[in-house]
């Protein structure tokens, strides 16, 4: 290719936001009849921000269901006009890409309880036109996905090709098939767990505390006076170190000065300090104090261990569970908690580690082996046991 | 592809497995013996393979398999869930060898296990005559790189067999491309067995 034409080309990529899908935009449910929550409360109207991505086939057997993790929202893919950058897994979503939007129609549902749109602890009640605050009823992971599965009915799709995601993602995909196995033909959970463990719960503890003791907090009641950002900024912080791993701090920040030196001050001197400062400050933008506080207690309430992940007997659904080698937040070993349950149950499924060095980031960046595997997996899903490729093993007659 | 193409190792576990049998393979390592399997046989398969690349290529297969090791890879299974359990070429990487078979032999109706053979004749020689650990065709590795951590002959196996009170239902013995009938402990390279547990009187458990 000529020289002059490629550097061109690459400054014009810097310059303008990209994304193979385009520009997309997030889409609203809103449905009248209540849930019934876990707790035993009702929660209505409730509305929940979708994106969708590709075109359902006219017999709707190609939709996939990717759902987000703790912090995310329904732009999993694409671009919103006049953002630079596109949503949290364009790498994944799109023509081409594993979950191939030329082939599938692939939806991405954000959580009730959460502030991107769907109703959580910063909507108004009906009872009182203010913001619920704490008056918002305590949710599980069972109730977000009760609330997408009426998403899905809407749609018109009685069977997903595929649920997926990583971390509270990969939460909600378990849920999926513990809920409602018939509805899923396969499931993709990636860097998660039937079931917090006491580290985990006690991270999520320490982060909430953060949260609550802020006086800005205010028993939740801030809406009028202002975030609890302090709080909030140190709760990211705390998840920021557990999403990394040491390699990836290491390789990232090593010892190294924001400003050449040393200034004998409680300023930022390394840059690890500097990037956690910054990404809380980011973080109070964005997001809802107590939308934190409640979805980490819906993370904390999930335990489909001991069979309540396959309960009944004709689960057909088909797994691909992956995890990494360096995610010390959710250990590879609470993935093979998975995959005995499956063994258990003799479901087709596979399980690998990948050795990513990124910590539980990986689910987001390491797209070679999530690649490797989402594809083929997907397309295998897709085609039915027809779908054998021809390669290797030759011929016998 | 001609008949040629496919491992005359494989070509005899090919030949033993009933179609639509359910088949799992520890260490199935890329995947070409299940592909055949689930393709020509529509058996239903299941792999279990330690590294990573060779999973990513079962899976671009279209295979299912776990990441996991030989040893606890059949942990949780319930008995009799598959109707063979395959064994190949990889019993001599494992240290409790015997806990695995036995193992298998909960897990699978029938096991089938195939190995190099020790005892055969170039490696008598090398050992006898040129003093040194044996290298052959089916036992390429020098001492200090070996994966192997067991050795046995043909001989042995069969010994072995009868004092676990394992049935062995067929055997077949190989020499590359050439299945062999006499003297096999001295002229194959490699042999596949086809067991059943002790209380099996060669009927099949019903599905």
């Amino acid at each position: 290719m000529d020289t002059i034409f490629k550097s061109e080309r690459v400054a014009a990529a810097e310059k303008a936001p990209q994304s193979a899908l385009g520009f997309v935009e997030t889409k609203e449910f809103t449905f009248a009849e209540p849930l019934t929550l876990e707790s035993g409360e009702k929660l209505g109207p409730v509305t929940l921000a979708y994106e969708t991505y590709g075109k359902l086939d006219c017999d709707k057997s190609n939709a996939i269901l990717v759902l987000q993790a703790l912090s995310g929202d329904a732009h999993a893919a694409g671009l919103h006009k006049g953002d630079k950058d596109p949503g949290w897994w364009d790498d994944m979503i799109g023509p081409g890409k594993p979950f191939d939007t030329e082939r599938y129609f692939v939806i991405c549902s954000n959580v009730i309880g959460g502030c991107k749109g769907s109703t959580g602890p910063s909507s108004p009640n009906p009872l009182t036109g203010k913001p619920y605050g704490t008056n918002f009823p305590f949710i599980t992971i069972g109730d977000m996905v009760q609330a997408q599965r009426r998403l899905i009915d809407y749609l018109g799709i009685d069977r997903l090709l595929c649920v997926a995601g990583g971390s509270m993602g990969g939460m909600q995909a378990l849920q999926w098939v513990a809920s409602y196995p018939r509805r899923v033909r396969s499931a993709i959970p990636i860097a998660t767990a039937l079931k917090h463990s006491p580290q985990q719960i006690a991270f999520n503890e320490v982060i909430r505390q953060a949260i609550m003791a802020d006086p800005a907090w205010r028993d939740g009641d801030y809406y009028a006076t202002g975030q609890p950002e302090k709080g909030l900024s140190v709760a990211r912080m705390i998840g920021h170190i557990t999403f990394m791993s040491e390699k990836s701090m290491e390789q990232k920040f090593s010892r190294r000065l924001k400003n050449g030196e040393l200034g004998f001050a409680f300023g930022a001197d390394f840059e690890v300090e500097g990037y956690l400062r910054y990404r809380g400050e980011q973080f109070v933008k964005r997001f809802d104090a107590n939308s934190y506080l409640y979805i980490t207690k819906a993370m904390d309430y999930l335990d489909l261990s001991g069979g309540k992940l396959i309960s009944g007997k004709e689960v057909d659904t088909r797994f691909l569970v992956l995890s990494f080698l360096s995610d010390w937040l959710y250990p590879s070993h609470q993935s093979q908690d998975i995959v005995r349950q499956l063994k258990r149950k003799q479901i087709d499924a596979t399980y690998c580690e990948l050795k990513s060095t990124w910590g539980h980031d990986a689910f987001l960046v390491e797209l070679e082996g999530l690649s490797a595997l989402i594809r083929p997996f997907l397309e295998k899903t897709y085609l039915g046991p027809a779908g054998v490729k021809g390669k290797g093993g030759g011929h016998v007659r | 592809m001609s008949a040629d193409t496919v491992r005359p190792d494989h070509r005899v576990i090919f030949e033993w497995i009933e179609p639509g049998a359910r088949v799992l393979d520890l260490g199935c390592g890329h995947g070409n013996l299940l592909a055949l399997l689930a393709r020509e046989k529509k058996a239903l398969v299941q792999g279990i393979e330690l590294d990573e690349k060779a999973i990513y290529e079962c899976v671009d297969k279209g295979l299912s398999v776990y990441q996991g090791d030989i040893e606890t890879g059949l942990e949780e299974y319930p008995d009799h869930c598959f109707d063979y359990v395959i064994l190949n070429q990889s019993l001599q990487e494992v240290r409790r060898a015997s806990f695995v078979l036995v193992e298998a032999l909960r897990v699978g109706n029938r096991v089938i296990v195939g190995f190099p053979n020790f005892a055969h004749w170039s490696a008598r020689v090398s050992l006898c005559f040129g003093g040194r650990a044996p290298m052959t065709p089916s036992l390429p590795y020098r001492w200090y790189d070996t994966p192997n951590v067991r050795f046995l002959s043909i001989a042995d196996f069969r010994a072995f067999c009868g004092e676990m009170e394992f049935t062995v239902e067929k055997a077949a013995f190989l020499n590359g491309q050439e299945k062999i009938d006499f003297w096999p402990n001295l002229r194959a390279l490699g042999a596949v067995f086809l067991l059943a547990g002790k209380n099996t009187k060669g009927g099949r458990t019903e599905r």
